[in-house]
């Protein structure tokens, strides 16, 4: 051989896949996409400008992190954008700016950063944030909106621009949610409106439709474990058809919570967060029958009208266990030696 | 994904499918290799002890006469492939990446390279165990890649039975095109082979497992069984790692080999068919295992082919002879794309265990940034073994290695499918290896002391 050749020295195997872990994160961004469209048609420059100020400071506290702990820059892996994203999505869209951006710096920086970074998170990090925010500012994190069109998209929904811990309240045409009027005034939305999305809540809250368009790409294409969201769905279905069949005067149908409130951007695009729930199937459905049953436990008979969040969070704390009890059975166990043993 | 429509072949649950890239060599017929002026053959081929040499420097040996004897039961005998001299007796580059004592042959351009031991052999009057020591001694290995001594598979221990067969021609390594070859154009030499196999275990019923990327191969061996031989043509869905004996046996049996123990131990032998048809070979031609197929493949080769290629060819003959290498080539493996072992010296000699020579090119090798483990799942739905890769990952990252035999890594193939699918590009196959040695190593000084 005349020609000099450099010859490479690694150990195999020497085929990829080629699908990284950022184009994962690109991919679930897409897949809420049809549902950001529909929180921009519905609720107009204030889920604009929500969703920018939780996805610009979810960069800036990675971004800074990172820069004064001389750490890697991690911002390309579209982790940080992701989970200020969904943070806006959990958030109503009257509420003050200043609040989304604190939200965002607690998600990713006691959500996040403080468990290790990415992959190192016991909670799902958009909840946390949303959870903080929930727990400091209850009366803004709880202040409604009618959903709009396009053609007031101009309107302002709320007190963007209040002045951070001075002025929480400012007066605003408020309206309840279908849960809260479920809950507080035994108020039954009807479902097609609860399907299409008009009707007030959250930024991510209102169309089932979109969201659910959004978690069948991302099922088909292998970046969510489908059995979380089939076993929210079906736990939800069991236990609230159960309680509407035993007095469907006070509860409402099974449907009703299916396609209201958080469950759907819970279901789909929260339990499923990879890091936070399980790694065995048989520990996703479980993970899932939990979140379900959770969810109509808090809505029902909790005093919040919404409980996606803390069942979320909940079951979130018990996925490690639930990892150590499911081990799989590997090829040729002989006897229970397949079950973990626990070390000291 | 769920194949909805159609008959479903048989095959082993979880394992990949990443592309066979099998058309470079799949339609070419094997051709022979020119002799080169010089051999170098390593004695150690195989798993197990290195074979003793009984020729000395300046021996002038035959085609097909036995240079070197088994050192041992899980040893073999070593043939010269080629009549010349014998001009040194040193340590040169292994495959495998040291230096092992290698036995140096000189090409005598004038012989006619006839074999030295050229009358078939009658063997269906021997006995089990005389057929297993000829084997032994023809120098008979997996030749699949493991090059796993033969005759250590044919021997049953006592007590056990072996009821099944199963001649492994899946070959599910991406690229190579070898065995799919050789149950092409010498498919009865294999059957032969199966026959002596068969007089050895006393099986009751023989399978041949070949996926279906190789239709024609299926139809020809379907056509070509004997009519008393008790042999079904098993066609696999195309996933790697078939191959793999434990997925193997799954898939045609639908058994499961208990950790830790062997195949016999559910009544089932396991033999590639390029090795079946060399054995066949031996017994019709006298001639012991000093050749073999190799498929020389990838972007990075200007002539792709399948090559029967005496052992102990250089490398670097076999690439010029394949018209060298494109200039971008970045990557030599021995093997295929997902267990092959890369070279670094183009005079590594072709081994007994070399099925293929693959030549990847920059634009194949890619080094890519790791990132965190995002416990997507993907390694959990893909291990063969249903191991939690994600877990042993983190496990050995930290060192953890006491912990991983917990999650059973020693179970672990070394597929390498983990890493294929990882999102993160995270090296999990290749720190399970690190981890396995380390274990190893580890309960080897425990025992001793």
């Amino acid at each position: 051989m005349e020609k000099k050749i450099e010859l490479l020295l690694s150990s195999s195997p020497f085929l990829k896949q080629q699908e990284d872990t950022p184009a994962v994160m690109r991919q679930v961004i897409y897949s809420l996409l049809p549902a950001v469209l529909a929180a921009l048609w519905y609720f107009g420059i204030s889920a604009l400008m929500v969703m920018l100020t939780a996805v610009s400071f979810a960069l800036l506290t990675e971004g800074v992190y990172n820069r004064l702990n001389h750490k890697k820059q991690t911002l390309h892996d579209g982790s940080a954008l992701l989970t200020g994203l969904l943070l806006a999505m959990t958030l109503p869209p009257g509420i003050p700016l200043w609040m989304a951006a604190l939200g965002s710096f607690v998600a990713i920086a006691l959500g996040k950063l403080i468990f290790g970074g990415l992959g190192s998170n016991i909670f799902n990090p958009a909840l946390v944030g949303r959870a903080f925010l929930q727990a400091s500012f209850p009366v803004s994190l709880t202040t409604w909106v009618a959903a709009g069109s396009l053609s007031n998209f101009g309107d302002w929904r709320g007190p963007a621009f209040t002045i951070p811990f001075i002025q929480e309240k400012v007066d605003v045409l408020t309206t309840a949610t279908p849960l809260s009027m479920m809950k507080f005034e035994g108020h039954l939305t009807p479902l097609n409106q609860l399907f299409l999305g008009h009707s007030a809540g959250s930024l991510g809250e209102t169309s089932a439709l979109l969201l659910l368009l959004g978690g069948l790409y991302m099922v088909i294409r292998n970046y969510i474990n489908w059995r979380i969201p089939v076993a929210i769905f079906a736990a939800v279905m069991v236990f609230a058809g159960g309680l509407h069949l035993l007095n469907p005067e006070k509860f409402a149908p099974f449907y009703f919570h299916l396609f209201s409130g958080g469950l759907m951007l819970g279901a789909l695009f929260m339990a499923t967060d990879p890091v936070s729930s399980p790694i065995t199937h048989k520990g996703c459905w479980i993970f899932g029958i939990g979140i379900g049953f959770l969810v109509v436990l808090i809505r029902t008979f909790g005093g919040l009208p919404e409980g996606v969040m803390y069942a979320i969070l909940l079951m979130n704390s018990v996925s490690p266990l639930l990892n150590r009890v499911t081990q799989p059975r590997i090829y040729g166990a002989v006897d229970d030696r397949h079950k973990a043993k626990s070390k000291p | 994904m769920i194949k909805l429509f159609g008959k479903r072949l048989p095959t082993f649950s979880h394992g990949i499918h990443p592309g066979d890239f099998k058309d470079l060599t799949r339609h070419l017929p094997i051709e022979r290799m020119p002799f080169t002026d010089e051999l170098v053959l390593p004695l150690s081929q195989h798993l197990g002890a290195p074979s003793r040499a009984r020729v000395k420097v300046g021996d002038k040996v035959q085609r097909g006469q036995l240079i070197a004897e088994p050192g041992g039961f899980v040893s073999i005998g070593l043939h010269a492939p080629v009549t010349g001299t014998v001009t040194a007796i040193e340590p040169r580059h292994h495959p495998g990446g040291k230096m092992v004592e290698a036995i140096i042959i000189k090409t005598d351009p004038f012989s006619p390279q006839t074999f030295y031991n050229e009358h078939s052999m009658e063997w269906e009057s021997l006995s089990a165990r005389e057929l297993i020591s000829l084997i032994q001694h023809g120098g008979f290995v997996g030749l699949g890649g493991a090059a796993f001594p033969t005759h250590v598979k044919l021997s049953v221990p006592e007590g056990k039975h072996a009821q099944f067969l199963i001649v492994n021609g899946v070959e599910c390594e991406p690229y190579l095109t070898a065995d799919h070859r050789v149950m092409l154009e010498n498919y009865e030499d294999l059957f032969l082979g199966i026959r002596i196999l068969q007089h050895i275990l006393k099986v009751k019923q023989v399978y041949i497992g070949v996926e279906n990327n190789k239709e024609d191969a299926i139809e020809v061996l379907r056509k070509n069984v004997p009519g008393d031989m008790a042999c079904e043509v098993i066609a696999l869905e195309t996933k790697y790692p078939q191959g793999a004996e434990k997925m193997l046996i799954e898939a045609v049996l639908h058994r499961e080999v208990p950790s830790g123990r062997l195949p016999i131990d559910v009544e089932v032998v396991v033999n590639n068919s390029g090795t079946i048809t060399g054995i066949g070979q031996m017994f019709r031609f006298g001639q012991p295992l000093i050749e073999r197929v190799v498929t020389v493949t990838g972007p990075g080769i200007n002539r792709p082919a399948n090559l029967l290629v005496p052992i102990g060819t250089r490398l670097s003959d076999v690439l010029d002879y394949c018209g060298g290498l494109k200039d971008n080539t970045r990557q030599l493996l021995f093997g295929g794309p997902m267990m092959g072992t890369p070279q670094s010296h183009l005079d590594v000699p072709i081994m007994k265990g070399t099925s293929g020579i693959l030549c990847l090119t920059e634009n194949e090798v890619v080094v890519r940034e790791e990132y965190p483990c995002i416990r997507c799942l993907r390694c959990v739905d893909v291990c063969p073994v249903s191991l939690n890769p994600s877990r042993l990952g983190s496990l050995a990252k930290s060192r953890d290695y006491e912990q991983m035999l917990d999650f059973h890594v020693m179970d672990c193939v070394e597929c390498g499918s983990c890493s294929y699918v990882c999102p993160s590009n995270i090296p999990l196959v290749q720190r399970f290896r690190v981890a396995k040695g380390l274990l190893r190593e580890q309960q080897a000084r425990n025992k001793a002391s």
